[in-house]
């Protein structure tokens, strides 16, 4: 296991939606010493941040508002200091949500997020919503490369990775997809970057050593990030 | 691509990882953390952590275990067992579950479902539903670990756990559980087809081969594993390592090996196995190398 430098102690954010306890035993493993916060001085002093959440985006996003986190966690993706959405804190970062009718988002990444339509296998059988366990996410067909530099990196071509999710997002700029994941008919996005701004739309931190892999390319980007 | 999930079911009473036949006569069969482990490295695709006695006792026994199993685990883990309120979910979720699984209370209190689920996200709540077919061929819902009869339908329950929110449903014949005689087909098919939502199948795997069977006719997403499996790891692990079994109970049929696959109709069979079988009937999985 590696030292963890105490300049990488990065904020997980607690706002009330989500198990964060697998996020953070995932980044300790990684040797990320990351600690749980709600507090808006601490997010924006933080090297590195993580937006995790599992539930609904409309319940979410209220829960920002009254602790009064939109505001700084639109300043801090401003910085440009990386910025980790992971499931639903993939969702919140965007424009926003057909879920519930329609519910504005954190509005740092351009687009929307929408509802699976009834999907089907390739034998015509309705698929279950939520898509719940193990799918591959691809880089996007015409950038193979997409992924250099990001915490897909050590992947490869294709990570085996776990998904929980009703709802997916639907990036306005096509250049910010990172991967794309298919569940029976329906191909969707399942990881964005813009800039220091990475999002996921499954759980790293419960898809086993490949998703250690991934918190150990987290804990590089933060690093490199710190050193320049 | 839609992959089957494979899910080792881990029953636990105490410190120990036990098995019965129908959720009776229970015997321990090892040490949990050892188990799960094994099942983590062997490709399992989620675990399922039951606390065999929370229900009767109205206690939950199971933090540690799972805190421990949480920090070097790295797959999603649903907990069941004595589970009461929201307040008991929330502390299984912060001693790192990602899942919690809830009968008896749910059944006593439906609205648990839809507090649970508005509280921790629908994919956080697996409704389970433990049934006895009837004489007249109904589906009874049991509690407490099989030994309450509640009246209530399986499959009137299992469109209201959906309505109020559940995420997932673990569907388990107790007719079936332990017996290695292969899943109730019918049980899961109807409650499959009748939901939008995931189905697991529980109870009865004997063979790999019954595990094709539920999933192409019992339509299941999902299938929960526990004798198959264990049988199978007793034999990789135990001289590997003599502390995964606890110094104390009903464990000296499992040295001898008394007992155990006698009793039921259980071949034993890995999660390999079990895989490959599914691959050869045409249902995609996740494989992952496994160590030598």
């Amino acid at each position: 296991m590696s030292a963890k430098p105490s300049n990488l102690r990065i904020a997980i954010v607690d706002y009330g939606l989500g198990n964060l306890f697998s996020v953070v035993n995932a980044c300790g493993n990684a040797g990320i010493d990351a600690y749980i916060t709600s507090s808006p001085a601490e997010i924006l002093a933080a090297p590195a941040v993580i937006l995790p959440g599992v539930g609904a985006f409309r319940d979410a996003m209220e829960c920002l508002h009254r602790i009064d986190l939109v505001g700084p966690l639109r300043d801090y993706a401003n910085s440009g200091k990386p910025l980790f959405g992971i499931c639903l804190g993939q969702q919140l970062l965007f424009s926003e949500s057909e879920e519930f009718g329609s519910t504005k988002g954190l509005d740092i990444l351009k687009g929307t997020v929408r509802r699976f339509d009834n999907p089907r296998d390739e034998r015509g059988r309705a698929l279950k919503v939520p898509h719940v366990g193990w799918n591959l996410a691809v880089p996007p067909a015409d950038r193979p490369d997409a992924w250099r530099g990001t915490p897909l990196e050590p992947h490869g071509r294709e990570a085996m990775m776990y998904f929980v999710h009703s709802f997916f997002v639907v990036p306005d700029d096509p250049g910010a997809v990172l991967a794309m994941t298919t569940y029976g008919d329906q191909e969707f996005c399942s990881a964005v970057r813009n800039g220091g701004t990475y999002a996921f739309q499954f759980h790293p931190e419960r898809s086993g050593t490949e998703g250690i892999s991934f918190y150990r390319k987290v804990r590089d980007i933060i690093s490199d990030n710190q050193n320049h | 691509m839609k992959n089957l999930r494979i899910i080792p079911r881990l029953d636990i009473k105490g410190p120990n990882l036990v098995k019965g036949i129908h959720f009776e006569g229970l015997r321990v069969v090892g040490k949990p953390e050892s188990f799960a482990r094994f099942y983590y490295e062997n490709g399992a695709d989620e675990l399922l952590y039951m606390d065999a006695v929370a229900s009767l006792y109205g206690r939950n026994s199971l933090l540690d275990i799972v805190k421990r199993t949480s920090e070097e685990i790295f797959i999603p883990l649903c907990v069941g067992g004595g589970l009461r309120s929201v307040d008991d979910i929330r502390k299984v979720l912060r001693a790192g579950a990602d899942k919690v699984s809830i009968n008896t209370a749910a059944i006593a209190n439906p609205e648990l479902i839809r507090d649970a689920s508005h509280a921790f996200g629908s994919s956080t709540i697996v409704v389970s539903i433990e049934a006895i077919r009837q004489s007249d061929g109904r589906y009874e819902c049991f509690t407490d670990y099989g030994r309450e009869y509640s009246g209530v339908d399986a499959f009137d329950w299992a469109r209201r756990a959906e309505d109020l929110g559940a995420g997932e449903l673990l569907v388990t014949s107790i007719d079936r559980e332990g017996t290695g005689t292969g899943f109730d087909l019918e049980l899961t098919a109807k409650i499959a087809s009748s939901v939008s939502i995931p189905v697991i199948a529980g109870g009865g795997a004997g063979s790999a081969r019954h595990v094709v069977e539920v999933v192409e006719t019992g339509m299941a997403d999902a299938v929960c594993i526990a004798s198959l499996f264990h049988y199978d790891t007793i034999s990789r692990i135990a001289k590997a390592d003599e502390s995964a079994f606890a110094a104390e109970g009903n464990v000296e049929f499992l040295q001898g090996r008394r007992g155990t696959v006698s009793t039921t109709r259980v071949k034993e069979a890995g999660i390999c196995a079990v895989k490959d079988e599914l691959e050869r009937a045409g249902i995609h999985t996740r494989r992952i190398p496994i160590p030598s």
